[in-house]
């Protein structure tokens, strides 16, 4: 039988990180829950990787005047390794919510550098963030406010602040997006250095109180001469805009719900839960963190059991920090960190500043394929510590072929399937015959059969369920 | 594997039904420099610094040019085998990217579409699923488009390693756990529509490779497509229908073309790609035999501003559509929108022609299928498909 507090570790870890090893999870129950929800929000002055492990092995990510091709490497190297897997979780919420790519802006560093913030100041106010994206160089740079002048509005930040950022489509005119984009004119960069042979300097943000428009504006109802702080401050005091967080909040790490572009015109599917979460947003001031907690100790949230379709960061490093031997910064690095493009993730590099449509839109023909085909070929190969730990903990159920199944589908979740999937696994264990954990031949002992279970259990369809 | 001879697939590569390849520019491809209304005086007004040169125009008639990079679809104009539709698009363009798109997918302006059109088409030319590869989607992720309940789409990132858990061997091994998989994925009664999705989804991957896995192995050509990710996609396609699997519709994209800054120099590469792959996929299939059965339809969510702001366009409303093929009556359709001050909306081009007429067309003369319940309705047809 489960473990019902393995389980609930299990779902807290997959939600608020990326999963954990059975090792971990049971001695993060003998914490406790609350404590180890509490442990996650506070992960401290400690740092969360060695940053200077990594720059042994790049040197040359090293910035200013980074060299360049290492792409977003860097970031799931620090995915799998950190030891505070939530602020990482967070990095990529905000990643999907500021969806900002070098298609355009052609310059990882600073991409990085909002991410960075996203790091530092994921778990506290939201206003905060808004600022800090608000002057993030590669998000003027994404959305044109540089072109954005006191004498000739560029559209694109000011639009995108309400539409994606905020509020949502139909909380605000045509001309609250031109009074808006006012509000931000003179927000720009610094002079920028040409490129050099080696890369690209760095960029800064820089306010040109020349390049500013201080006439009065009009926004969503109130009247005044309204600089960018002021009307984030407008925009945060409309429930829309708790609203509209909230949902981004639930379909993330509580259950998937409609495509965001379905927003204005389709309810929640849980509108208490939503509700629960935009009060809380309010109540905090817009608190990430405090907010984050009453998620997380929510019922809402306990019986949200594979609720979501993991999206691909989550399968590979999710899959990596299971399989362990990924810890060092080895070439391999790049190619884990491309899988999750390959199926349709690809890192500071989202289609389109709407960002990624997630959930049952994670799985097409291809990218299905590409997710069965990672998980499996890492859980099956024996090299791999984490895969050694598996086994073993496998072998401890004995040499019965339905013993062997539940504890393979213990270990990898512990997963719930329906019992006709259960009946095809026990099906096959029985067909490869008893497992003869002595019999280390290649291709014939039980660790072999078992890896081979282990292969068709990250195949089932249940296994794409976070 | 035994019912490709029944998808129609006469034996020798290709099919002779009407194959369309949907070529979507995504992020707003600017119209008016694209087919620039070069003897419009008004275009130079509100094009101070981002306008194509009156010298650089490639002239197709004595208003009309097109952007200097598409050399090769003017040769196909001249030909013959270019239609340009003017001024599409739909009233109150809400000039968001994502809203925009969703309806150009799903032909719905008015409320959330579920079901993508191409979906719907790919339903009716196979309504019972004899082939998975009926429709094959270019690139890492389906388009809306093509997404409707039941209907299947391969979808292609590399067709050079398409495959089901390639690495496990022996062959022996793999059959077994591919036995497996199609087993686990069989549809169990009522689990609900997002397990019947993954257990469908599953099923057509595995099928799917199996059918597209021949097609780089039966290609040869001498044509050498020129460098770029829309090269490489149409390349596949071209792979694919040359094969003669039975695939009907295919759909790729390129982009970004959301050119709010710099666009003189974004725009030009961006097109360059685009009429190079155009000419090289065009140049395969001829050499194959087998362009006489395949239109090609470009389209973008909008097009873009009328006034420049300096150093590129922001989001606009009426657009530009074309199609290419030996199946299209070429020339001009329906009127450039008027650039008179009075006559924008919001600073924009205002579309008189629906885009669901564009579609129609599409639909009712090339795949010869009932346009209404695809589109959701009557739309005029401008008939630019050869009858």
């Amino acid at each position: 039988m489960t473990d019902q507090n393995i389980a609930l570790m299990a779902h807290l870890m997959r939600r608020a990180g990326f999963g954990a090893s059975r090792e971990e999870l049971e001695r993060r129950v003998e914490l406790g829950y609350e404590a180890t929800v509490d442990e996650l929000l506070n992960p401290g002055d400690q740092d969360a990787v060695d940053i200077y492990e990594f720059l042994r092995y790049y040197p040359l990510w090293w910035k200013p005047g980074t060299m360049g091709g290492l792409g977003h490497a860097p970031w799931v190297w620090r995915m799998i390794n950190t030891k505070a897997p939530l602020q990482e979780k967070l990095c990529l919420f905000y990643h999907q919510l500021f969806a900002t790519g070098v298609a355009k802006v052609d310059h990882y560093d600073e991409i990085e550098d909002m991410i960075e913030s996203f790091r530092e100041m994921g778990l506290g106010k939201y206003k905060d963030l808004l600022m800090a994206v608000a002057q993030s160089p590669a998000m003027i740079y994404w959305l044109d406010n540089h072109e954005n002048h006191a004498d000739s509005v560029n559209e694109n930040w000011g639009r995108e602040l309400l539409e994606l950022f905020t509020m949502g489509v139909g909380n605000y005119t045509e001309t609250d997006v031109r009074e808006c984009s006012r509000a931000f004119t003179g927000w720009t960069l610094k002079h920028k250095l040409p490129r050099f042979h080696m890369g690209r300097w760095d960029w800064d943000y820089e306010f040109r109180a020349d390049d500013h428009d201080y006439g009065e504006k009009t926004f969503l109802g109130h009247t005044g001469n309204f600089d960018g702080e002021e009307v984030i401050d407008i925009i945060l005091s409309k429930p829309a805009t708790a609203a509209f967080l909230a949902r981004h909040l639930y379909s993330f790490f509580v259950a998937d719900e409609h495509q965001v572009p379905a927003w204005s015109v389709t309810p929640p599917n849980d509108p208490e839960a939503v509700q629960f979460i935009a009060d809380a947003l309010i109540a905090s001031d817009y608190h990430i963190g405090t907010v984050l907690k009453k998620i997380f100790n929510s019922d809402f949230f306990k019986d949200s059991t594979f609720k979501r379709v993991k999206n691909p960061a989550e399968v590979v490093i999710g899959t990596l920090r299971l399989v362990e031997d990924a810890e060092r910064p080895v070439p391999e690095t790049m190619s884990w960190a491309s899988q999750i493009g390959f199926m349709g993730q690809e890192l500071l590099n989202p289609p389109s500043v709407e960002g990624w449509h997630s959930g049952i839109e994670w799985i097409n023909s291809g990218t299905l394929m590409k997710r069965t085909n990672f998980t499996a070929e890492m859980i099956s190969d024996i090299s791999r510590p984490g895969v050694v730990k598996i086994i073993d903990r496998i072998k401890s159920s004995g040499s019965d072929p339905e013993a062997v199944v539940d504890a393979c589908l213990d270990v990898m979740g512990p997963l719930e399937i329906p019992n006709e999937s259960r009946g095809e696994l026990l099906d096959h264990a029985r067909k490869l015959g008893e497992f003869d954990w002595e019999d280390d031949r290649p291709g014939q002992g039980g660790a072999t059969k078992v890896t081979e279970i282990l292969q068709l259990v990250v195949s089932l369809r249940e296994y794409q369920f976070a | 594997m035994t019912s490709l001879l029944e998808n129609g697939t006469n034996g020798t590569g290709t099919t002779d039904d009407p194959v369309i390849v949907v070529l979507q520019l995504s992020g707003g491809n600017d119209y008016m420099n694209t087919v620039v209304p070069y003897n419009d005086p008004l275009y130079r007004d509100y094009r101070p610094t981002v306008n194509v040169g009156e010298e650089d125009v490639l002239v197709l008639d004595d208003e009309i040019g097109l952007h200097p990079t598409m050399g090769p679809i003017q040769d196909m104009y001249k030909d013959g085998n270019v239609a340009i539709i003017h001024g599409v698009g739909y009233e109150n363009s809400p000039r968001s990217h994502f809203r925009s798109m969703d309806i150009w997918h799903t032909c719905e302006p008015d409320k959330l579409g579920t079901e993508g059109w191409l979906g719907r088409v790919v339903r009716e030319l196979d309504p019972d699923k004899e082939n998975v590869v009926t429709a094959v989607s270019m690139g890492p992720a389906l388009f809306r488009a093509l997404v409707a309940p039941n209907v299947p789409v391969a979808t292609v990132e590399n067709i050079d390693s398409y495959g089901l858990l390639t690495d496990i061997t022996p062959q022996e091994k793999l059959d077994r756990v591919l036995g497996r998989y199609q087993r686990m994925y069989s549809p169990a009664i009522g689990t609900g529509p997002v397990m019947d999705y993954l257990g469908q989804t599953g099923l057509d991957a595995l099928k799917g490779a199996e059918i597209l896995n021949v097609a780089p192995e039966k290609y040869s050509s001498t044509v050498e497509y020129a460098d770029s990710s829309i090269g490489k996609k149409l390349k596949g396609i071209a792979q694919v229908h040359l094969a003669g699997l039975g695939s009907r519709v295919f759909y790729a994209d390129h982009g970004s073309f959301d050119t709010h800054a710099d666009q003189l120099s974004l725009h030009h590469k961006l097109w360059s790609q685009v009429s190079q792959a155009i000419r090289d996929f065009f140049d395969d299939l001829e050499e194959h035999n087998a362009a006489d059965n395949v239109v090609m339809f470009l389209f973008s969510e909008f097009g873009r501003r009328v006034y420049d702001n300096g150093s590129g366009t922001d989001h606009g409303a009426g657009g530009v559509c074309i199609a290419i093929g030996k199946g299209v009556k070429g020339g001009m359709y329906g009127q450039y929108p008027s650039t008179k001050a009075q006559d924008l909306d919001q600073g924009d081009l205002v579309p008189d022609l629906d885009f669901r007429s564009v579609y129609t067309s599409l639909v009712e003369d090339w795949l010869g299928l009932d346009p209404v319940p695809i589109v959701g309705g009557n739309f005029e047809n401008p008939g630019f498909i050869e009858k």
